[in-house]
């Protein structure tokens, strides 16, 4: 087989046909082949999550509890969280996309520890296994956010199991942060300074600071309530002398920033994709490279507006709104400046500014809803209903999740060699989008109705928007098994894709698709700013040749 | 009442003093989003269709940004943001401002139903019986995990939190029957811990806590001080080996340490569990703890009882005589 490839289609050599064995993938250190095991692993761990996802919207389909019990209930959609958070979401574009781009972004051969990358990547396989284990072994049924006391003394599923699961995960999580941002200090090629990053480097920047400085503190705190369920000891629950909400402050402090380690790596995502689907320079660079940093800091503030109800003080709680409104405010100057860019541009209409599109609508309700929730006042009847699921699904999925997918289509050709086909991309991307707001839209009615989260069973006058949320899920699906079927196929028949198909700006288009193990042949030397189209070769190509047919 | 008069509502009945203003901030946040969704969204179609790719070649003029823009798109959301800032947290202070005057209600929550006590002592379980008109407190917490509780009507909500007391108060407008949801995940028949709110005219009010034949929790609470031995410590001439706590209640009480803190429930309840957390001056830690041997309703009966032999002119100890009318007639 492998002669095959060999002579007839790739003469080349690349990092993909270098080698062939199973232990040439598991035990390489080539950050490209690791970006293509989080990916290979994440999108199974995407499909768990997304199997659970449905059996929640099955159940909800009518209001009584009656597809399952009330207690694997509980379970599926604290399962569905676990799963979607810690083992798809937050590694979803750093660890594949950000593993691939990175160095070759950078113009380095790799990122500054290949074995730490390597080793992250083993840390997350052993943490995704023991969850396995624990979703074998029943599930948990706490909830994603493992509130005390009911985690740590009343439930009686696998709790401890699951904590270890997470404390291991956290550290790979670490680890990938450390080794991006040493990377980005160091590993720059000559003449690449700061301000020449493309806009993706300086959002994996922001996420990895989050992720060095975030991640520790999940891991005390899940220890905190293992040491109290295992030993107990008494922290967290009263009964034991502790106190339940600073569960709610340690766990947010960790998680809140979590939520800007799943967006802030898609808004890197989103402002490629429209600077090289528009050939336009981002509109106001440095505003859009510095929002970045600025929601990486600020988001280490805001965990407080989670607890608005919580019992924590009155003016704790306006502290924490003042600051979530000024953490708005880098997200609006992101969205206004891509909006910019694509004014005068040079406008495509694939499927990566397909995606990018659907990113801006989506992210401004999602962001926008998000003011409904900081407003003190408002929160307090909208707290812990739907219209939270439906504001943090169209921040998660609508953003996070659209990035991931139109950044996945945009570099497929350079990961893979290959294009995919064009059609079916958009087909699927409007499907997606379709499918997603009529999943997420009911929700908001719904939960300014009153209905609370996590509920088995709900009263019947809120059938009708369930109804709808769960025939926009199965649409959802849909757009969601879509691009495995087509990008899979696109591995053998789809079009060679060449050095660079979108006649896009970026070191990564300098080299060839797929690129050689070492990334480049040559040493690069960069002598502009990111986004300058006049130094494309293709696209210069491409004007003598219109040139030449007009003279003709 | 409400806003739209479809069949399918889009907002819970208002049936609250909140409700209206609570609904009017939702809807003026609605219009913004709409409005900025669907700028961005006409921005976005007018380019794609303006400056669609002509041809392949095409490099369209570079533009680097614009100082006057980043500064008006900044500040510009900022002093939005301020203003919504300012409108929540006026709504908050009123909501989480305690009243003056209430009626106050003793709420359980415990896996998975809902007690509650009114002050002449009739009780109920998963339901809750309140008057139009009036303003009622209620002093919750839970015996097992966390629990929340929510009546959307009301468009009031307030967690429920075990080992401490947190309170929420409403007016009800409007006579009504009203969902009473559970928002905090508290375990297998979380969605089963739900119940009813009646609104009723003051005087059927009346009428249904007459229905009851229980003591007021003041009462219960007098024979719990005797039956555990409170009184043998704490007794009314002060001379006993615990401070009087007879006149007390709402009052600064010093500690050993120097500092004050104020005889509330929040203290009584602690001082009952962990009487060594706060000791007042000049008395020694000799007082057992009851943690166990009491239930949380029967501390607050003792706070209850603690409160009824507070100072008369008290705002705080003034509304539990008055929701007594029952009380006389037991004696």
């Amino acid at each position: 087989m492998a002669n095959e490839m060999g002579h007839s289609e790739e003469p080349q050599k690349n990092y993909l046909n270098a080698s062939h064995t199973v232990k040439s993938w598991l035990l390489t250190l080539d950050h490209k082949r690791i970006g293509l095991l989080y990916l290979f692993s994440i999108s199974i761990f995407f499909a768990i999550g997304g199997i659970y996802a449905s059996l929640i919207r099955l159940e909800l389909i009518t209001p009584q509890g009656d597809l399952m019990s009330a207690e694997t209930y509980n379970r599926v959609f604290t399962m569905h969280g676990v799963m979607m958070i810690f083992f798809f979401l937050i590694p979803s574009i750093p660890a594949t996309l950000g593993n691939f781009l990175l160095p070759l972004m950078l113009g380095a051969k790799d990122v500054a520890f290949p074995r730490l990358n390597l080793l992250s990547w083993y840390v997350f396989m052993v943490g995704a296994i023991l969850m396995l284990i624990t979703i074998m072994s029943g599930g948990v049924d706490t909830g994603w956010t493992f509130y005390p006391p009911y985690s740590s003394i009343y439930s009686n599923t696998q709790v401890t199991l699951a904590g270890v699961s997470i404390f291991i995960t956290g550290f790979s999580s670490i680890l990938t942060g450390l080794n991006f941002m040493v990377t980005i200090h160091t590993m720059r090629a000559p003449g690449l300074t700061w301000f020449r990053l493309p806009l993706f480097v300086w959002a994996h920047y922001a996420t990895s600071l989050i992720q060095v400085l975030g991640t520790p503190v999940i891991a005390i705190t899940v220890l905190a309530l293992g040491f109290e369920r295992t030993l107990q000891i008494g922290i967290f629950d009263p009964k034991l002398g502790g106190d339940p909400v600073l569960f709610q402050h340690m766990f947010w402090f960790y998680s809140h920033p979590a939520v800007y380690i799943m967006i802030i790596p898609s808004m890197g995502v989103i402002s490629e994709l429209i600077a090289n689907m528009t050939r336009k320079k981002v509109f106001g660079y440095h505003f859009v490279a510095f929002s970045s940093l600025a929601i990486a800091v600020f988001g280490f503030l805001v965990w407080g507006h989670h607890m608005f109800t919580s019992s924590q003080s009155m003016y704790a709680g306006m502290v924490f709104s003042l600051i979530t409104y000024a953490v708005a405010i880098p997200s609006a100057i992101k969205t206004f400046n891509w909006t910019a860019t694509i004014f005068k541009g040079s406008v495509s209409y694939d499927t990566p500014m397909i995606y990018a599109l659907a990113f801006i609508g989506l992210f401004t309700i999602g962001g926008m809803t998000g003011l409904f929730l900081a407003a003190l006042g408002l929160d307090i009847h909208l707290h812990d209903t739907y219209f939270v699921v439906a504001h943090f699904h169209y921040v998660m999925v609508g953003g996070a999740i659209i990035g991931y997918l139109g950044g996945l289509h945009f570099w497929w050709p350079k990961i893979t060699g290959r294009m995919y086909p064009e059609i079916w991309g958009r087909i699927s991307a409007a499907i997606i989008f379709l499918g997603f707001n009529l999943t997420f839209f009911p929700q908001f009615i719904v939960g300014y109705l009153g209905m609370p989260r996590r509920y088995h069973a709900y009263v019947p006058e809120y059938q009708v928007w369930h109804v709808l949320s769960s025939a926009g899920a199965s649409l959802l699906a849909i757009g969601f098994i879509m691009p495995v079927a087509y990008l899979a196929w696109s591995l053998k028949y789809g079009e060679k894709a060449g050095d660079n198909p979108w006649m896009a700006a970026g070191l990564e288009w300098e080299t060839s698709s797929p690129p050689p193990t070492e990334n480049f042949t040559y040493q690069p030397v960069i002598d502009h700013d990111a986004y300058e189209f006049e130094h494309v070769k293709e696209i210069k190509e491409a004007a003598a040749k219109e040139a030449a047919l007009q003279t003709a | 009442m409400s806003l739209f008069s479809f069949q399918v509502p889009f907002m819970p009945e208002q049936a609250s003093k909140f409700a209206m203003e609570v609904d009017l901030f939702y809807i003026a946040l609605w219009l913004l989003t709409i409005g900025v969704t669907v700028g961005i969204v006409i921005a976005i179609f007018l380019f794609m269709v303006k400056y669609k790719r002509r041809h392949n070649g095409e490099i369209p003029e570079q533009i680097e940004g614009a100082m006057v823009l980043e500064i008006t798109w900044s500040v510009l959301p900022l002093i939005i943001c301020l203003g919504i800032f300012a409108w929540g947290a006026k709504l908050y202070y009123e909501m989480y401002s305690e009243p003056k005057e209430s009626l106050e209600i003793f709420v359980t929550g415990k896996q998975w139903m809902w007690r509650a006590q009114h002050p002449n002592g009739q009780r109920e379980i998963n339901t809750l019986h309140v008057p139009v008109g009036r303003r009622v407190k209620l002093t919750m917490t839970s015996e097992d995990v966390l629990h929340s509780y929510f009546i959307p009507a009301f468009r009031t909500k307030t967690d429920v939190v075990p080992g401490r007391y947190t309170t929420t108060w409403f007016e009800a407008t409007k006579p009504g029957t009203y969902h009473l949801f559970c928002t905090e995940y508290c375990g297998t028949q979380h969605s089963g811990m739900i119940g009813t709110v009646t609104a009723m005219e003051p005087g059927e009010y009346q009428l249904w806590l007459s229905g009851g034949t229980n003591e007021p929790p003041a009462v219960v609470g007098e024979r719990l001080f005797s039956s555990l031995a409170c009184n043998t410590c704490h007794t009314a001439d002060g001379k006993g080996r615990g401070p009087k706590l007879a006149e007390l209640y709402g009052k600064q009480v010093k500690l050993n340490n120097g500092t004050s803190v104020t005889f509330d429930d929040t203290y009584i309840r602690e001082s009952i569990l962990d009487p060594a957390a706060k000791v007042v001056e000049n008395y020694q830690v000799i007082m057992p703890s009851f943690r166990g041997q009491v239930s949380e309703e029967q501390i607050a009966q003792i706070i209850a009882y603690l409160k009824s032999i507070g100072p008369k002119d008290s705002d705080t100890a003034a509304a539990a005589p008055a929701a007594n009318p029952a009380a006389p007639a037991k004696k």
